[in-house]
């Protein structure tokens, strides 16, 4: 039974940091229809800033701000310079253009930073609480996640839901030629997709860069197992993401304290292909009802 | 004006003008040009020559967000609302760029009482004929000086088609507004308009006042179908 428990409060953690990788797959999906395969180097870039900001003794809240900053210019910037050039053309353009960027950063990154990862602060204790004696295996450190990963899903939804420049977003993503109609711009829409997109990326990054070490490569399965949990919950669905994020996070999480963690990947693909089998719009995709 | 896409010329030498408070009918079977003159004027394709002007402005170049903001709505083809979001978003929608001086949302909802009973729902729940209000509405949203139409009546009953007329009719009149109407639907079209334009393979066949043309037996046979 503690194990269970156990196991359950890990893959909320991890399950987390999924759903917010996830979250933002499912926002560049939703803004302009592509699967972002670069979204795991750019919060690997944003992270790496914030790493430099903590060698260099700024504070850790210093350095969380300006790595979703950076990730908010960075998602700009890639959505004007390369996804515009490249959005008459077919998709699969634009996701080639994205496993590109994805080659490009890592090597850079490679350049500036070094290929050995390095380790990265939790802003919390990383031991676990001890309740009636023994310890565990939640932390205040994931506590931390689960509640960032909580506020970053609430401000998108009071943005999506209770303002006009969230409605304005939804309509250039559901049928941009009719937003375009009624005035809005759609083109800074895209790119403010992205932007929002990168930024909560770059939260993700800072959070599990504790666990996972900071290294060029070092991002490239959370980025694979988000995209699990995003088609998991419907790719057009942030809440889907976020659900899609904390099954799989719990799968993974039973599977590895169950049997062997190296079947982590293979419980994940199993998800994967079942979730393709049987309901191939995911959990909370509202697509199959859109015949306007 | 012309339009074309690639080597099909879609449009081709079209020239007419729409007064305030005057409803124009562009009549034509599939294929005649008449969505892409639509879409040409509102700014969605670029003309390969001739040039569109509002009000004296000469808006040919202008972006199509850009279009919308001096004063020109755009209710395009096949109840363009957009079903995933409610009633109401898609009427805020409609007057946002307008900001303060957007018309309340209330004075649709007079206009369309069923769209009020509606609000909260998603536009894709709507029947085809409350879709169809919604998307005008959305248009009126903004108060705009002139609206294009495409094929309002496209797949309703003859009754809501009727009731549709005689509203565009009405608001044209009550607010001054130029509507340029596009429509297979000639007879109906004609019985609200002012003056009618016939056009087959992107050419204007015909341009006269709505009676005349509905009185044409020659035209109405060779191009319209009734």
């Amino acid at each position: 039974m503690t194990q269970f428990i156990n196991l359950t409060l890990n893959g909320i953690s991890t399950g987390a940091i999924y759903a917010a990788v996830a979250l933002a797959l499912v926002l560049i999906w939703r803004a302009t229809r592509i699967v972002n395969f670069a979204q795991g180097a750019m919060l690997m870039i944003t992270t790496f800033i914030a790493s430099e900001l903590l060698n260099e003794g700024s504070p850790y809240w210093v350095a969380l701000v300006v790595a979703m900053i950076s990730g908010l210019l960075l998602g700009a910037v890639v959505e004007r310079v390369l996804i515009r050039a490249v959005e008459s053309a077919p998709e699969i353009n634009a996701v080639i253009v994205t496993l590109g960027l994805l080659t490009l950063l890592e090597a850079t990154a490679g350049m500036i930073w070094g290929n050995t990862p390095r380790s990265f602060p939790a802003a919390f204790s990383i031991r676990g609480y001890e309740v009636g004696g023994t310890r565990i295996l939640f932390s205040p450190q994931d506590t931390f996640i689960v509640i960032a990963v909580i506020v970053v899903a609430l401000s998108l939804t009071v943005l999506f839901r209770g303002t006009t420049l969230g409605l304005r977003m939804r309509a250039a993503a559901f049928a941009p030629e009719v937003a375009r109609l009624l005035g809005v711009r759609v083109g800074h829409m895209f790119t403010l997709g992205w932007a929002l997109a990168a930024m909560v990326g770059a939260v993700a990054g800072v959070l599990v860069a504790p666990s996972v070490f900071v290294g060029p490569n070092n991002f490239d399965p959370i980025l694979i197992f988000a995209f699990v949990a995003a088609v998991l919950g419907g790719l057009d669905s942030p809440p889907g993401a976020i659900v899609g994020g904390l099954v799989l996070g719990l799968v993974i999480s039973y599977v590895s304290g169950y049997e062997e963690a190296s079947l982590a990947p293979l419980a994940a693909l199993a998800l994967l292909v079942v979730t393709l089998m049987f309901r191939p719009q995911g959990l909370f995709s509202a697509s199959s009802e859109r015949k306007v | 004006m012309v339009t074309e896409y690639g080597p099909v010329r879609a449009v081709d030498g079209v020239s007419l003008s729409v007064l305030p408070a005057s409803v124009t009918a562009v009549l034509g079977a599939n294929g005649a040009g008449k969505t892409s003159l639509l879409r040409t004027i509102s700014g969605l394709e670029r003309p390969s020559a001739g040039r569109v002007s509002l009000g004296g402005e000469d808006i040919t170049r202008l972006p199509v967000e850009q279009v919308v903001r001096r004063g020109l709505s755009h209710v395009p083809e096949g109840r363009g609302v957009i079903g995933e979001l409610t009633v109401a978003e898609n009427l805020a929608l409609g007057g946002d760029w307008r900001g303060k001086e957007a018309a309340p949302a209330e004075e649709i909802y007079e206009l369309f009482p069923a769209l009020a009973q509606r609000s909260r729902q998603p536009a894709a729940s709507l029947s085809g004929g409350e879709r169809q209000m919604l998307s005008i509405g959305r248009a009126l949203m903004c108060r705009p000086r002139a609206m294009l139409l495409d094929e309002p009546s496209l797949g309703l009953a003859p009754l809501i088609v009727t009731q549709i007329m005689t509203l565009l009719r009405r608001l044209c009149e009550s607010h001054g507004l130029a509507v340029l109407l596009v429509e297979q639907n000639a007879r109906s079209a004609l019985s609200i308009a002012d003056r009618g334009v016939v056009l087959d393979l992107g050419r204007v066949v015909a341009a006269a006042e709505a009676s005349k043309i509905a009185a044409d037996q020659d035209l109405r046979h060779a191009y319209l179908g009734f």
